[in-house]
Order: structure tokens, then C-alpha cells, then sequence
């Protein structure tokens, strides 16, 4: 599985996982960024901003959110 | 008994007043005063016998001689330990032991370390009267058939004790006593050879034993040793302190520390008798270099081994940027060396791209309980559990992975405590000897979150809650809402028991069994953590415990049984990438400045890189050199294929291990490493038990652990500078707000200190969240269950799980070379009998397990410990590639593996996997290329 795709993958397991609250895109960025390193953020910016297939719309709207230091 | 809970008993031994306890023995209140009645079959770590007969005294206004170890002292009671009567009375007694043991103590190896020999010369037995022409048990066969210690009958009295030490310590009642009178003879099983028997070689008798009968042969071949150093073991999170016993260098056996506090005297196999791998001819003692993973090992100084990494690693970033390496820190290594890898990472290398093993085996436990309670940590101690009314063991074997804790849970179990298990595979706890699991939830691998939400589910639908505990130690708003969430039907056990396996009536019977106890405990592991959604498990396993009011008291808790000797201490170090010493996140400026006014250096805000994500940066060509601490990522991790791709991928490998591990066979350079005989240093263990690790002998390749990661963080010139491990255990209690108490000064005065050790809790803290949380209030956490994209299909329809078996050890690079391999020699396939049957596979066969990862090939083993549609396996033999099965499936917040779930099919095969071919392959050319290193020193 190439990098990116083990990214997307864990990503939406993220996002599955906050998927049962209310405020799961907030959570979902919060734990982006504070347990991915900056060029696994960059990684999955970069693909959203390439169309972003697979993504779900959760980590989507997180993705978007996203800081890039 | 005559004698109540509290009360305290005055009386007179020789001449003596004595006040002392009721319910102590009259030999015990001797002891109070110096007085020390002759024995031979008590001791005081077993419950007292009365068999020897020697240890008899006189009562005043009693008839008779009672032994005084098994006589409870009286208000009043005039004792006399000594009178010319007394004394003839025991010398008879210890005639007629001599007359089938005679006293030939120069040519005995016990000479010295005998209790007889001690008794005989105390009470001045020099000879026998009777002679030895009668009927004796001289010419008994001796029993060799255990690798670690003899059995000679021909020297053993009969006393009991390791009948007793088997039953009541390790709680195995694998000896006993056959025949009557003269014909007593101690016998293993159904007197069978001692191998043979059920005995799990755990040392306790041995360690009871008066005489020479039950003796290490080690020391029949070396005799008595002849100096000792206290230290602790390096195998399991157990932690148990041990007394290195030598002869000059050489280590001639290790016994357990009647004063350790994790394991009050008692060991197991790997730590009691597997220490030969520390001087096995394997270990590699210099430094070595090499270009390319295809080039011949090349033997070098150690200065020119720094040099070589520094410019190698320093070169790399030059090129590819200061994040293209990064460091692993490891669970077998003490505290101070991985504070000091995870410190050089972020000083030297200038990143956070350090994380540790714990990543694939506990980080869940991390994640889970400081979301939960506030801490990473277990909540007790383990001496708690002996407090617990119903324990439930959850995706744990303690039995194989943690003996000793095992022990004292079988004790507690004995004495009438409850318990559930939660597992797969029908484990020895389920049904052993004395103990009958009072529920067995054989929960399918995946169904843990299903199962833990439907405990909860049951607690608040039937009204089983503990009101008060949660209205005063809990966040209200976030209580609400979980409760909304758990008594949704979905959460009920009748809709889960599809995902979980388990019957709705026995979960419902279970939680109530948990919920009504006075106290619960909860014991998980790695069947809980190593899943997709391990982290919710955990949270889910701390749900339950608050929602039951099971937190803040000897006799509950969660408790963690970590895999490793240092898993917890290597967290605490500060080695996730996100995270700082004392679970700091790395974006907290007030914490960073704290390090970096310490450290004389900026560090990164961001974190760095965890292994699965170095793996895969690696693959992807940004992620270039790796340095690695005393882990065999190759083995280890999941997808054997993928690691070994991401290992190939690097510029510069540096593995510093004692062994050429697998992960060695693709390193450009090795840092040859010190085992924990020949270093200073602390462990921590499950319980949060920090403990000392002193140097027995002097490291064999010359330097410390801690002195290489030193000397090359001064190569990449960053100074470090300490001059022993204390001196960094200082720094790091400056640092670590639970730490702060910490320091080799008080671990030698008090043995060992559980953090918090800090102004608050100077003495420790064995049972954590007393009164409140470390959060403050605790967080009941949504816990939505989410499957495993891991299914079973067609294809793939067998569900395999791994784990460990009690004479091996993880990756076994230290108990495969030990005599322990006699005891378990290979990894096998576990497949129940429905699943082998319609497979055509028998005992013994080769079965191919297929996976959607890779295929490896093992031999079978039919077991009804098995459920219908699971398979098992350890891994702890390299060429079994129990992980090139297994997937790279993870944790959702942690990244840790998936190991315990891996949907596979099972074929009866008549080769090896064409992995195991090329692994064969590589492997030997890599011994070649390491024998060419040999050749030219």
C-alpha cells in the first residue's frame, strides 16, 4: 500500500471512530494535529487539494481546517 | 483459632516478654526476639506444616512437645525453646534424618546452603548411632530430566516444602506426596519425570528445598556462588527483583528477592533459570560497520563506529532534510538509556521522530487512560489484587505472559474471588488446578468494544450503577451523554452477540457478577490494545470501572499487564513522538521551555513520526536513517514484507542489540549491546514500580547501553556528559512532575518507589486516583464499536490471533538461546478440531496460512482450547513469520497493530512458504557476511 493510501485509510478510521459525536470534525482536526507529524498533514492537504478521492466528508471538512506549520 | 483480627498476645518465651499478634505462631513470637527455634520444614514464606518434628518446644501447664511453628501463641503462655529434654528430643529427630542422609557434607554441593547441615550442627549431630546398613533411599534414581535442576531423592527428607511451594506460591500442585512412611518419595505428576509432569519449572521448590535434593545444576557443576547482586529481571512488565547469584564473572544462578516488592519471592522460568543467553557465543561484542547490506560486516573501534554513524546520519539530513531520520527507544532497555535516545533524537537529530515498541503492543493503554482517568498508567499495585472480590481478565494470559502475577491471582482465587475471562482461546486460568473460571466469554477476536459497551449496557440498563462514586468523581455533562449512548439498544448484549460471540444470558450474568462485587478488578492486555479499535477498548475497560465505582481503593482498578520489563518506564521516558517526558505534549510551549532551558537546545512543537509512519515514509524515499535500541522491528512488527521493504529502504541502519537480531541483518552499522547483567540502571514495571538494575558484571563489549547512545550523541555533537545512570535519573526527576521525588539515594533506601513520587506523595503511590482523578473528574469517553475491516470471507475464513507462551519470550532472541527451547521449540498453528478435520489436517501436519499480507507455513496443533473458526500462534521463532501473516491493519488512534485479528485460511502444504525460502536464504547469507567479520579480527 503506497503512503498516501495508508494515509486516506487512517484518516477515515479516524473519522469513523469520532463519527459518534457531535462535534467529531472538531475532534477529528484536533487529533490530526496533535499526533500526525507535519508531512503526514501535508501529505493528506496535498491530496485533498489533488480531488481527494476517497476521502469521507469528514476528514474533508477537517483536512480543510488543517495547520501546516 | 482462638484468636480474633486485631488483637495482640502477650507472653514469655525464654524469659523473654513477647507482645505480638494473635494468630502468630509460638516460632514466629520466638523470632521476635532473636530466639530461633530449630527447624527444617518451616519457613516463612509458607503457611506452617508441623511435619519435621524438630522445631518442638515446651509450654508451660501443656502436656507434650507441640512444634512451635504450627502452635498460636496465648495470653499468658510461658514458652521454653530450650531444655537439655528438648534438645535430645530433636537430636533423635535429626538422627533419623541422618540415617537416610548421612552427613557426608564435604563431597555434597549444598555444602554450606544446607538446612539439615545447619540444624545437625547446631543441635551437635555429628554422626548416626543407627549406621546406614538398614533400609535407606540411597541408591534412589535421580530425576535430571529438567534442564535447569536435578532431583535427587536419595537427599530429600520429606518435608513438604516444594509441595507446598508448588501448591500455595506458584499455585501449579504439580509434586506430591506418594507412599507412606518409609516409602514417602516426592513425585512430579502421576509420577511421571519432572518434564514430563505439569511442573512449569518456576523454581519454588527448588528455592524450598532444605537439602541438596532439589538443586540448579549449575551449581552442582560450579558449586556455591560466591557473591550476589540484587537486580531486576528483564523479562516481563512483572518486574520481579531477583539476587544474581556468581561465582567470579560467571552468573551461577538467579533466585527471586524475598524483599521484591512486585514478586515478595517468587520467579518463574525465564527470569529464575533463562540468563544463559547473556554469555551465549552469539553475543556480539564490537562494533561493526558496512556500506551496503550485501557487504561483509567489517569489525572496528569504537571510535570509528561513532564517527561513521555521525557523518552517515548527519549526511542524510544534509540531503534529504532534518526530518529523514529518527530513532527507536525500547522496552528491555532501562529508563535513563531511553531517556537518553529520545533525547538525542530531539537534541542531536533535532526532531520527534522517536517512538518505541510500546507502539505495538501498549500505546492503546496510553491513549485510553489519560483520555479516561489522566494518566497512562495502571491504577494499582499488584499485591491489590489479593483485596479483589471478582477479577476479570481480559485478552490476557497471565499464566504464560506474566507467571508470577499469575501466581498471586490463583492465591486470591483460591480464597474464594471470582473471575471472568474474556478471551478467545480457553486459557489455563479458565480451568486449572483448584480454579474454575466462574465465566468464560469466549468473545470472538474483533468483538472487544461490542462486549465491553455491552457490560456497561447491562450495569446502567438494570440499574447496577454506583450512583454516589460517579456523581462525586465524575464529569456530569460527559456522563450524560455517555449514558444516552450505552443504553442504546444497539449496545445491548442480545444485539452485540453477533460481533462478540457471547451469549446474551452469560454476559448479562457476567456483568452482574462484576457489577454487585464489594470490589472488581479488571486485568487487560495485548488482546485488548492490539486491535483496531484498542484504544476504545481501553476507554471502554475504564468506563466500566467508573460506572461500577471500581477506581481509587486496593482490590479494583484497570491494570495493564504490560508485555515488556520497561513498557511503562519507556512511555514515562518521553518516546512517542508526540509526547515529552511525563506524557507533555510537545506542542506545549511552557513544557517545551522547561526541556529546552535543561537541554541548551530548541526543540520541534510539532510531533514527529511514529514506526508505522517511518515504515511508510521510508518505502515512499523521505525517511533514510533509522537508529534502533534494543528492538527487532523485523520480526516483531506486522507485515513482515512491508518492514522488510521500509528496512531495505534505508541509507543508514544502526541497530544496537547484543544480538545480530533480524532488524541487524539489513543495518549498515552495529552498536553492540550491553544485556541487563552488565548495566546500571531503573526499571519500571507494571504497577509503576521503578526499580534498580545493578551491573553484576562488566559489560562484555565494554561500555553500557547508556555510555554508546552518550558517545554518539557527542558524535553528532550534541554534548552529553554524565558520569553514571544516577546522574540522569536526576535530570530526568527535574523534569517529570511525578518524578520529582525520584532518585537512586531513596530507590536504594526503600527498594523500589511507584510514581507518583513527587511533594505530594513522597513515598510513592501504589494505588493511584485516590479521592480523585489525575484529571480531576473522570471522563466517561464514547465508545461507539466500529468492526475491523478485517473480515473473514470465502477466501479468508479463518480468524487468527497471536500471543505468547510462558517458556518463550517475544521475539525469543533471549530465551530461544537458553535451554528453554527444550520446552517449546518451534511456533504452531493452534486449530480446533472442527477446523482441522475439514481441512484434512492432523496433529503434526504443515499448514499453509494464507493471508491477504503473505504466507508462512506451521505445524499443527488440534486443540479444543480453540473456538470453531479461530487459529492461534506465538512468535517467537524468525522463521516461522507469524507476522508475514499478519496485516498492517492498526489502531485508529494509535497506529498500534492489529495483530490479534487477521482473517486467514489454513491448507494442509508439504513445503515452506516461499518467505520462509528467501527468509533461509538471506539469513544465511547474512551469518556468512557476519562470519566474515570474524575471520578477519
Amino acid at each position: 500500500m503506497q503512503e498516501i493510501e495508508q494515509l486516506v485509510k487512517m484518516a477515515n478510521q479516524i473519522a469513523d471512530n469520532f463519527s459518534f459525536h457531535e462535534d467529531a470534525v472538531d475532534r477529528l482536526e484536533d487529533h490530526l494535529q496533535r499526533f500526525w507529524a507535519p508531512s503526514m498533514r501535508k501529505k493528506l492537504i496535498e491530496f485533498l487539494d489533488a480531488g481527494g478521492d476517497g476521502l469521507k466528508p469528514d476528514v474533508i471538512a477537517a483536512v480543510q481546517r488543517l495547520q501546516f506549520p | 483459632m482462638n484468636h480474633q483480627i486485631g488483637t495482640v498476645v502477650s507472653l514469655m518465651v525464654d524469659g523473654q516478654k513477647v507482645t505480638v499478634p494473635g494468630g502468630t505462631s509460638v516460632m514466629q513470637a520466638a523470632a521476635v526476639v532473636d530466639i530461633k527455634v530449630p527447624k527444617l520444614c518451616a519457613t516463612d514464606s509458607l503457611d506452617a506444616f508441623g511435619s519435621c518434628r524438630v522445631c518442638l518446644v515446651e509450654i508451660e501447664g501443656r502436656k507434650g512437645y507441640p512444634a512451635s511453628c504450627t502452635t498460636e501463641v496465648e495470653e499468658g503462655m510461658v514458652v521454653h525453646t530450650q531444655s537439655d529434654r528438648l534438645n535430645g528430643l530433636r537430636r533423635n529427630v535429626v538422627e533419623l534424618y541422618v540415617s537416610d542422609h548421612p552427613l557426608d557434607c564435604m563431597n555434597c554441593s549444598a555444602n554450606g546452603d544446607c538446612e539439615l547441615q545447619d540444624t545437625a550442627e547446631a543441635l551437635g549431630v555429628e554422626s548416626c548411632r543407627y549406621g546406614m546398613d538398614g533400609r535407606n533411599h540411597q541408591d534412589a534414581e535421580k530425576d535430571t530430566s529438567n534442564p535447569y535442576f536435578t532431583f535427587d531423592p536419595s537427599q530429600c527428607i520429606v518435608c513438604y516444602r516444594c509441595v507446598r511451594a508448588c501448591d500455595d506460591i506458584q499455585g501449579t500442585f504439580a509434586l506430591s506426596v506418594d507412599g507412606r512412611g518409609f516409602a514417602s518419595r516426592i513425585i512430579a505428576g502421576q509420577s511421571d519425570s519432572f518434564i514430563e509432569s505439569d511442573c512449569v519449572s518456576c523454581g519454588a521448590c527448588v528455592d524450598h528445598c532444605p537439602t541438596e535434593a532439589l538443586t540448579e545444576n549449575t551449581i552442582i557443576e560450579h558449586g556455591l556462588p560466591e557473591r550476589s547482586v540484587v537486580t531486576t529481571c528483564a523479562y516481563c512488565g512483572v518486574g520481579c527483583s531477583l539476587v544474581a547469584e556468581l561465582k567470579g564473572d560467571q552468573v551461577l544462578r538467579m533466585t527471586p528477592d524475598k524483599h521484591g516488592q512486585a514478586n515478595e519471592g517468587h520467579a518463574c522460568i525465564k527470569g529464575r533459570f533463562a540468563f544463559g543467553y547473556a554469555t551465549h557465543q552469539d553475543r556480539i561484542t564490537k562494533p561493526m560497520i558496512r556500506e551496503n547490506i550485501d557487504d561483509p560486516w567489517r569489525e572496528v573501534s569504537w571510535d570509528e563506529a561513532f564517527r561513521y554513524t555521525a557523518d552517515r546520519l548527519r549526511s542524510i539530513q544534509s540531503e534529504y532534510g532534518r526530518d529523514s531520520i529518527g530513532g527507536i527507544t525500547s522496552s528491555r532497555c532501562t529508563n535513563e538509556e531511553t531517556f537518553l535516545v529520545q533525547k538525542m533524537i530531539r537534541a542531536a537529530f533535532g526532531n520527534n521522530n522517536v517512538d518505541t515498541c510500546a507502539r505495538v503492543c501498549h500505546s492503546p493503554t496510553g491513549y485510553g487512560l489519560k483520555t479516561t482517568l489522566g494518566e497512562s498508567a495502571g491504577t494499582q499495585a499488584f499485591n491489590s489484587v489479593a483485596h479483589a472480590d471478582v477479577v476479570m481478565v481480559m485478552g490476557a494470559n497471565p499464566s504464560d505472559a506474566h507467571p508470577v502475577f499469575a501466581s498471586r491471582l490463583k492465591h486470591r482465587l483460591r480464597q474464594g474471588a471470582k473471575l471472568i475471562v474474556v478471551d478467545p482461546r480457553r486459557i489455563e486460568l479458565v480451568n486449572s488446578p483448584h480454579i474454575r473460571a466462574d465465566h468464560h466469554l469466549a468473545v470472538r477476536p474483533g468483538g472487544n468494544v461490542a462486549f465491553i459497551n455491552a457490560m456497561a449496557h447491562v450495569v446502567v440498563t438494570e440499574g447496577l450503577e454506583a450512583g454516589d462514586f460517579i456523581a462525586q468523581r465524575c464529569e456530569d455533562e460527559a456522563y450524560r451523554h455517555w449514558r444516552e449512548f450505552i443504553c442504546n439498544e444497539q449496545n445491548s448484549p442480545e444485539v452485540t452477540e453477533r460481533a462478540t460471540g457471547i451469549p446474551a444470558s452469560e454476559l448479562r450474568a457476567a456483568a452482574w457478577l462484576f457489577a454487585t462485587a464489594s470490589n472488581a478488578a479488571i486485568y487487560y492486555g495485548l488482546g485488548v490494545s492490539e486491535h483496531s479499535q484498542g484504544s476504545t477498548a481501553v476507554m471502554g475497560i475504564a468506563n466500566l470501572a467508573m460506572v461500577t465505582g471500581n477506581l481509587g481503593r486496593e482490590g479494583v482498578g484497570v491494570n495493564p499487564l504490560r508485555g515488556q520489563n520497561n513498557v511503562q518506564g519507556s512511555c514515562d521516558m518521553g518516546s512517542f513522538p508526540h509526547e515529552l517526558p511525563g506524557y507533555r505534549h510537545v506542542s506545549d510551549n511552557a513544557v517545551r521551555k522547561l526541556f529546552e532551558n535543561e537541554w541548551n537546545v530548541q526543540l520541534h512543537s510539532e510531533p514527529g513520526l511514529r514506526i508505522p509512519n517511518m515504515f511508510d515514509a521510508a518505502i515512499s524515499g523521505h525517511f533514510k536513517g533509522l537508529y534502533v535500541q534494543g528492538e527487532d522491528l523485523a520480526q516483531s512488527d506486522p507485515n513482515t514484507q512491508h518492514v522488510e521493504r521500509a528496512l531495505k529502504s534505508m541509507e543508514c541502519l544502526v541497530v544496537q542489540d547484543i544480538f545480530l537480531n533480524e532488524t541487524a541483518r539489513f543495518a549498515h552499522v552495529f552498536l553492540p549491546g550491553s544485556s541487563f547483567l552488565e548495566k546500571n540502571g531503573t526499571f519500571t514495571n507494571a504497577e509503576r514500580r521503578i526499580s534498580m538494575v545493578r551491573k553484576a558484571i562488566e559489560p562484555l563489549a565494554g561500555m553500557e547501553d547508556w555510555e554508546v547512545t552518550m558517545a554518539l550523541s557527542n558524535a553528532l555533537g550534541y554534548p552529553m556528559n554524565y558520569s553514571h545512570p544516577s546522574e540522569i535519573m536526576d535530570e530526568i526527576a527535574r523534569l517529570t512532575p511525578t518524578f520529582t521525588g525520584v532518585s537512586y539515594e531513596k530507590l536504594e533506601r526503600m527498594g523500589s518507589i511507584q510514581w507518583p513520587c513527587n511533594e505530594d506523595a513522597q513515598e510513592g503511590t501504589p494505588t493511584m486516583h485516590v479521592g480523585k482523578f489525575v484529571r480531576g473528574k473522570g471522563y466517561f469517553a464514547i465508545t461507539g464499536f466500529v468492526p475491523t475491516e478485517e473480515r473473514t470471507t470465502r477466501h479468508f475464513p479463518l480468524l487468527l490471533t497471536t500471543g505468547r507462551i510462558l517458556s518463550q519470550y517475544n521475539v525469543g532472541a533471549q530465551t530461544r538461546r537458553t535451554a528453554n527451547s527444550e520446552f517449546y521449540s518451534e511456533d504452531v498453528l493452534e486449530i480446533h478440531p472442527f477446523d482441522a478435520e475439514e481441512r484434512g489436517i492432523s496433529q503434526d501436519d504443515w499448514c499453509g496460512v494464507s493471508s491477504r499480507a503473505g504466507n508462512t507455513v506451521l505445524r499443527a496443533v488440534i486443540s479444543e482450547r480453540m473456538q470453531p473458526g479461530v487459529v492461534y500462534t506465538t512468535f517467537h521463532f524468525p522463521s516461522s513469520g507469524a507476522n508475514v501473516v499478519t496485516t498492517d491493519n492498526s489502531d485508529w488512534a494509535t497506529n498500534c497493530p492489529e495483530y490479534k485479528v487477521t482473517a486467514v485460511q489454513v491448507s494442509h502444504v508439504s513445503e515452506p512458504s516461499q518467505w520462509q525460502k528467501e527468509y533461509s536464504a538471506f539469513a544465511r547469507r547474512q551469518e556468512e557476511l557476519l562470519d566474515k567479520a570474524r575471520v578477519s579480527d
